[in-house]
């Protein structure tokens, strides 16, 4: 297909060919071109349906604000719905396709809609669809969802990767127009770091879609030459394709790099996005203006445009939106676009000027005191209906019209903290308000000052007053200094039929007066009554005509009636780049434990434990199903040796000549006690008296202690050592630091743990020298510095061996090899949650937040003879209530019963109601040693209900199992074995 | 001592693993000793004598020092990280503690982090899309804690075109990782 | 949000875990203080809107608890200080 609506000049490179398609057929554009461009220069006016009448319509605009060109760009799993044709870049190869149509963009079955459209007013939704309620997920609003809607997304994964990153400067200047390139040149030159972040592909602003001139060349070479300028500058980063997205809490903004969205893929290894933080001493928004159309009837035929954009298709991208154009405004800036499309010879037809008075221009037909009252053309734009001055009417055949209703400042970054806009009536549009975010100056354009003059100087005067820059000012050159001139006109009030505000969200004049009429008067209300103002362009258009109409119908002014404010983002964000690298595998990190490799090799099942990898269970050739291999290391552990890989609990570091104390201060029993060489269970509480963490703390010399944590706790429970040591004790002699990493520790327990042991170990290990709960450093092979503590969480006879973590490996292989006479099993944690709940020790399932220690049968743990964290709040009444929860054990009646962790206990007979409940199963296993399932439970009364029978019952799996209530020490209750 | 038992790195290997991307290199560092020193309440002045003898820097907040044999730098209000090359200081807390006496608490740290020194002519491409850290404009000697792909960190900015980080051992293949893409995509 | 750390600068609030009311501080005496004061410690909360109190922990920095004082409504920072000196400010010590 040929370029039929190219035109001579503008900021393309016409020596390169670039292909793409649109709905399958193709076209060709060059370098420099957007979607938008390219499709208007192969005279595609036609490029999508509306969101609910599925109105035909094409470009309005030439930048983000676009709420009508919405495409889906791309195939596979890089497709992605929304995309504004009018931003995005074009590149050889770039497929496109319409949206919200079917079967065809050019015949559209639901069109059918348009003509029911007196159903579809605003509020119809909530009207209709009210009746039955549950009718609502399942039909309707599938139903709507397919009429009403935007693109659609492929379900495919992304491809690409999105990566996020950090960013510090003393100035940010978003946007690269006149007044943001004269406020980085300005702090530039100064030395000061800058960051000049514009979301356009080039730099410059309107001044690359004007014919004005600076000094004495054109804008955009004005533009180019300062581009360079701050380029030579090692400490300005130029960031183009960057959008500003969002004003953070002091001084942070977020904006996102559109790396490689101008690529048909991104280069290897590189992301399509970049979400950055930037870290400003100060910024300037320097975002430019908005330009608004005029509501009239059929405003939305396609080939109907701003008056700016089509200035901007024709300046920039050489392109004439029509062959016969006409220009409806009511200010002058519209003027413009008839000027500079005229001098490009384009056929102007007409301007129909909505003001009376005032200068004609010359060689055109200048209609004063006229009105666009309608316009005809079903999938493009072929004739508008005037109405003159005289009331007299006329049909003009034109194929492209451009509209002004004025310029609307880009203030919404500066109300990202709330800041409500203020109306300006010499410019008839909201400008910043008070309370902006602290440190953000507003400049050009989108402080409102309109001219190119006004947005150099106040670029220049923004950036010295931001960096509090003495001295002289650089000099400006010489601009455009014209006034605004506008006579307000937000509709046409002739015609019947719907003239559109919000083309994005189909909220025409009629939706306004229907909002009124059922009193959703205040703007926050009309937004949510008609949509307007919702959706990708968030009414960047049409949200100033919206509620100007609800002021003129309320006979209120535009200040009484307000305005909505702007939340993040400025344009709409993929959830890819909010993702950013965390996503499948890579969502966290993770922490390998010194076994990790060995267990790797023997190919142990994992299990993710916060950030840990830890063996759940180790298979064993023959082994099909997980039971035989956790029932295979229990029997081997409770017969021989078992080694478990625990280094993952929290370790604690505990110095300082207060550190006894201090623990006595933050467990609920006593360690002050403790001597050398001994370690010791404690049972640390929160301040409100439920049991916080668990673990053994070791003395190791008079004024060093190591605690250890659950592993889920570790970070936790650092957090709140601190919190102790700083906030509430500050003058204790205490010193913490974790060493949790530093150590490979593993667990050895059975019979023949200390014969194993001693095998690798260099000194004596036996009962005299290590007892029950004997501590302190040893070598192990032949000197290396190791720690050992007599610690069982099994009820065997057990230990746990520290060496420096490099050597947990070794450590392993060594012990195994050199034990092998007693066929150690490496074991789990499935394995290990088996032996702590045959031998009764709470883990998770008690520790869940809301037990005390008296409902884990642990009350006569907590001394009241010493201030300790949660001792006072865990005797308050409701929590030593005597017929509270307690731990028991809890088995099947019938050996071959099934237990299910969860279910409730009841009274044989009782109904199963809350009201009957007696507590829940917290946790459960099979039991190898015992032939049955066995399990935990807080039972209320439960430490007198010992021998009774229950059941426990399961509502959600519709199980119930006949149990007896037994202690929760089902293995070796007298602990003979650990002590052996 | 311990030759019976074969150390292994953090990353699963007997070697230290370097590693190039474009103009990156990244080499662990399994040569380094490393130690907590935490001053006992009241013993500040008697802490700076010792450390003076034992040739123990205690630079300020954010710093990092370089001594004959220990260099150190600055973790949290009265406590530094000590490092030491491990042939000789194996035992690093040992011979700290041994200097120090109780004026400090000295744990050992050398096993409890993987290091990665990392060298390229500008690193700011790279620490950009990892951290928080203002590298570029922070001057020579600066150390920091900081998060990177999630991880608590240690970063040192010893000189133009170098960065040593200390991060979580555990993790060191996931951190690996992390250099390794954002210096694909910085470059 | 930028928390100017009393010590070294300002820092992402992201460094940060939040803790709550400052009065956390205010710890009674186990041995000398009834269920009551303790009932009022644990639970009882201040929910100004504008200045608040209250005590971040720089987990990702250096290890610091801080008192912080920031504006609930503008989410204006007014001062820092190490929590430890708070404390010892109020009478804390061991």
């Amino acid at each position: 297909m040929t370029q039929s609506h190219r035109i001579e000049g503008g900021q393309i490179d016409r020596g390169a060919v670039l292909r793409f398609t649109f709905d399958g057929l193709p076209y060709t554009g060059h370098p420099g071109d957007t979607l938008a461009s390219a499709l208007l220069a192969n005279g595609v006016r036609l490029m999508g349906r509306s969101f609910k009448y599925h109105r035909p319509r094409g470009v309005l605009s030439a930048g983000s604000e676009e709420p009508n060109a919405l495409v889906e760009l791309r195939t596979g799993g890089r497709q992605e719905p929304n995309t504004r044709a009018t931003v995005a870049e074009l590149y050889d190869g770039l497929a496109a396709q319409s949206q919200n149509r079917w079967p065809s963009l050019r015949f559209d079955a639901l069109a059918i809609n348009d003509r029911l459209s007196s159903f579809f007013a605003a509020g119809f939704y909530y009207k209709t669809f009210m009746w039955p309620k549950s009718f609502w997920e399942k039909l309707y609003e599938p139903i709507i969802r397919r009429a009403a809607g935007l693109g659609s997304v492929s379900l495919q994964e992304d491809p690409d990767v999105y990566d996020k990153g950090f960013l510090h400067c003393d100035l940010l200047v978003i946007g690269a127009g006149p007044s943001g390139l004269m406020a980085a040149l300005t702090a530039g030159r100064s030395g000061a770091r800058v960051i000049l972040a514009d979301e356009d592909f080039r730099m410059g602003g309107r001044l690359n879609a004007e014919t004005l001139v600076i000094g004495d060349a054109p804008g955009a070479d004005w533009a180019s030459a300062a581009v360079a300028e701050l380029a030579s500058m090692p400490k300005v980063r130029l960031m183009l394709r960057t959008t500003v997205v969002a004003a953070f809490d002091h001084g942070i903004y977020g904006a996102v790099e559109r790396v490689s969205d101008h690529l048909a893929e991104p280069l290897p290894g590189k992301p399509r996005q970049v979400l950055w933080r930037i870290y400003a001493g100060r910024a300037v928004l320097a975002g430019g203006a908005t330009e608004r159309p005029i509501a009239f009837e059929n405003n939305d035929r396609p080939g109907i445009m701003l008056a700016g954009s089509m200035r901007a298709y024709a300046n920039r991208w050489g392109v004439q939106a029509g062959e016969r154009v006409a220009i409806f405004t009511n200010n002058d800036d519209g003027l413009r676009t008839a000027t500079d499309l005229q001098a490009k010879g384009v056929d102007v037809v007409a301007v129909i000027d909505s003001r009376e008075g005032g200068a004609l221009l010359p060689g055109i037909r200048h209609l004063r005191g006229a009105e666009v009252i309608d316009s005809a053309g079903r999938l493009g734009l072929k004739s508008v209906t005037v109405r003159q001055a005289n009331g007299r009417t006329e049909e003009i055949r034109v194929d492209a019209l451009g509209v002004s209703g004025g310029w609307n400042p880009n203030v919404n970054i500066h109300s990202h903290h709330r800041s409500r806009p203020v109306w300006d009536a010499s410019i008839a549009a909201f400008v910043p308000g008070a309370d902006g975010p602290p440190g953000l100056l507003v400049s050009g354009a989108s402080a409102g000052v309109m001219s190119t003059a006004g947005a150099l100087q106040t670029g220049r005067d923004a950036a010295m007053a931001a960096l509090g820059l003495a001295g002289a000012a650089p000099d400006l050159p010489e601009a455009e200094d014209a006034p605004v001139r506008i006579t307000p006109l937000w509709y046409v009030a002739h015609g019947k039929g719907r003239a559109w505000i919000d083309q994005q969200n189909d909220v025409t004049v009629k939706d306004i007066k229907l909002a009124k009429q059922e009193n959703f008067t205040s703007v926050e209300h009309v937004k949510r009554y008609t949509t307007l103002g919702m959706a990708t362009d968030q009414g960047k258009t049409g949200n100033v005509i919206g509620l100007a109409i609800m002021a003129e119908l309320t006979g209120r002014s535009i200040p009484e009636t307000g305005t909505t404010i702007y939340r993040p983002p400025y344009t709409p964000v993929a959830m890819g780049t909010l993702a950013g690298r965390s996503r499948g595998r890579e969502f966290k990190p993770f922490r390998l434990t010194p076994s990790h490799h060995w267990a790797a090799e023997q190919g142990a099942v994992f299990v993710e434990v916060g950030n840990w990898l830890r063996t759940q269970w180790v298979p064993q050739a023959g082994e099909t199903e997980w039971r035989q291999s956790v029932d295979r290391e229990v029997l081997a552990t409770r017969r021989s040796v078992g080694i478990c890989d625990v280094t993952t609990l929290g370790k604690i570091d505990i110095q300082g000549t207060d550190a006894a104390r201090f623990l006595d201060r933050v467990y609920a029993n006593t360690f002050s006690t403790l001597a050398v060489g001994k370690c010791r269970y404690g049972l640390m509480l929160r301040e409100d008296g439920i049991v916080f963490d668990d673990g053994t703390t070791a003395r190791l010399g008079e004024h060093e202690f190591v605690m250890t944590t659950t592993t889920a706790n570790a970070v936790t429970v650092f957090r709140h050592l601190e919190f102790c040591r700083q906030c509430l004790w500050p003058d204790l002699d205490v010193q913490l630091i974790s060493t949790t990493e530093a150590w490979a520790q593993y667990s050895v327990a059975g019979p023949n743990a200390r014969r194993l042991l001693e095998k690798v170990v260099d000194l004596d290990i036996g009962d005299a020298v290590f007892p029950y709960m004997g501590a302190g450093a040893i070598t192990v092979c032949n000197g290396l510095r190791a720690r050992l503590f007599r610690i069982s969480f099994s009820g065997e006879l057990a230990f746990e061996i520290a060496v420096p973590t490099r050597y947990g490996d070794a450590l392993l292989r060594e012990m195994l090899s050199r034990g092998a006479e007693f066929d150690p099993v490496v074991y789990g944690t499935e394995t290990l949650g088996v032996m702590r709940i045959e031998k009764g020790h709470v883990a998770g399932g008690e520790l869940n937040g809301q037990s005390t220690a008296l409902n884990m049968g642990l009350g006569k743990m907590v001394s009241k003879k010493k201030d300790a964290i949660g001792v006072v709040l865990s005797q308050r009444e409701g929590l030593v209530d005597p017929d509270g929860y307690r731990l028991v054990g809890v088995r099947p009646v019938d050996p071959a019963g099934k237990l299910v962790a969860g279910s409730h206990f009841l009274e044989i007979g009782a109904d199963p109601v809350a009201a009957n409940d007696g507590g829940w199963l917290t946790s459960k296993v099979y039991s190898p040693h015992l032939g049955c399932d066995i399990a935990l439970g807080y039972l209320k009364g439960g430490d007198r209900k010992i021998g009774a029978r229950m059941r426990a019952v399961n509502l959600v799996g519709g199980t119930e199992t006949e149990v007896e209530i037994v202690s929760p020490h089902f293995f070796d209750p007298e602990g003979e074995r650990l002590r052996g | 001592m311990a030759d019976i038992l074969i150390a292994m790195t953090a990353l699963g290997s007997r070697d230290a693993a370097v590693v190039h991307v474009g103009p990156l290199t990244v080499t662990e560092r399994l040569d380094v000793a490393l130690a907590s020193v935490a001053v006992r309440r009241g013993r500040a002045k008697d802490l700076v004598k010792a450390a003076k003898a034992v040739g123990l820097p205690l630079p300020a907040p954010a710093r990092y020092q370089a001594g004959k044999i220990f260099g150190a730098f600055w973790v949290a209000p009265e406590m530094w990280f000590a490092e030491a090359p491990l042939p000789g200081h194996e035992e690093i807390a040992a011979l700290l503690k041994a200097g120090l006496g109780d004026a400090a608490s000295v744990t050992e740290q050398t096993d409890a982090w993987v290091r990665f020194d990392l060298a390229a002519p500008d690193l700011a491409p790279l620490l950009e899309r990892l951290c928080n850290v203002d590298f570029p404009g922070a001057p020579d000697g600066h150390a920091t804690r900081t998060v990177i792909d999630h991880l608590g960190c240690y970063l040192i900015k010893p000189g133009p075109g170098m960065a040593r980080i200390y991060g979580p051992r555990s993790s060191a293949r996931s951190l690996l990782h992390a250099l390794e893409t954002a210096a694909a995509s910085a470059w | 949000m930028i928390i100017h750390h009393p010590i070294l600068g300002p820092r992402d609030a992201q460094e940060f875990v939040y803790l709550g009311d400052a009065a956390l501080i205010d710890r009674p005496d186990g041995m000398t203080s009834g269920i009551e004061a303790f009932h009022d410690y644990a639970y009882n909360r201040d929910n100004p809107a504008g200045t608040h109190r209250e005590l971040w922990f720089h987990e990702q920095g250096d290890r610091s608890w801080l008192v912080v004082t920031r504006n609930t409504v503008t989410h204006e920072i007014l001062t820092v200080e190490l929590a430890r000196d708070v404390a010892r400010a109020r009478g804390r010590s061991t």
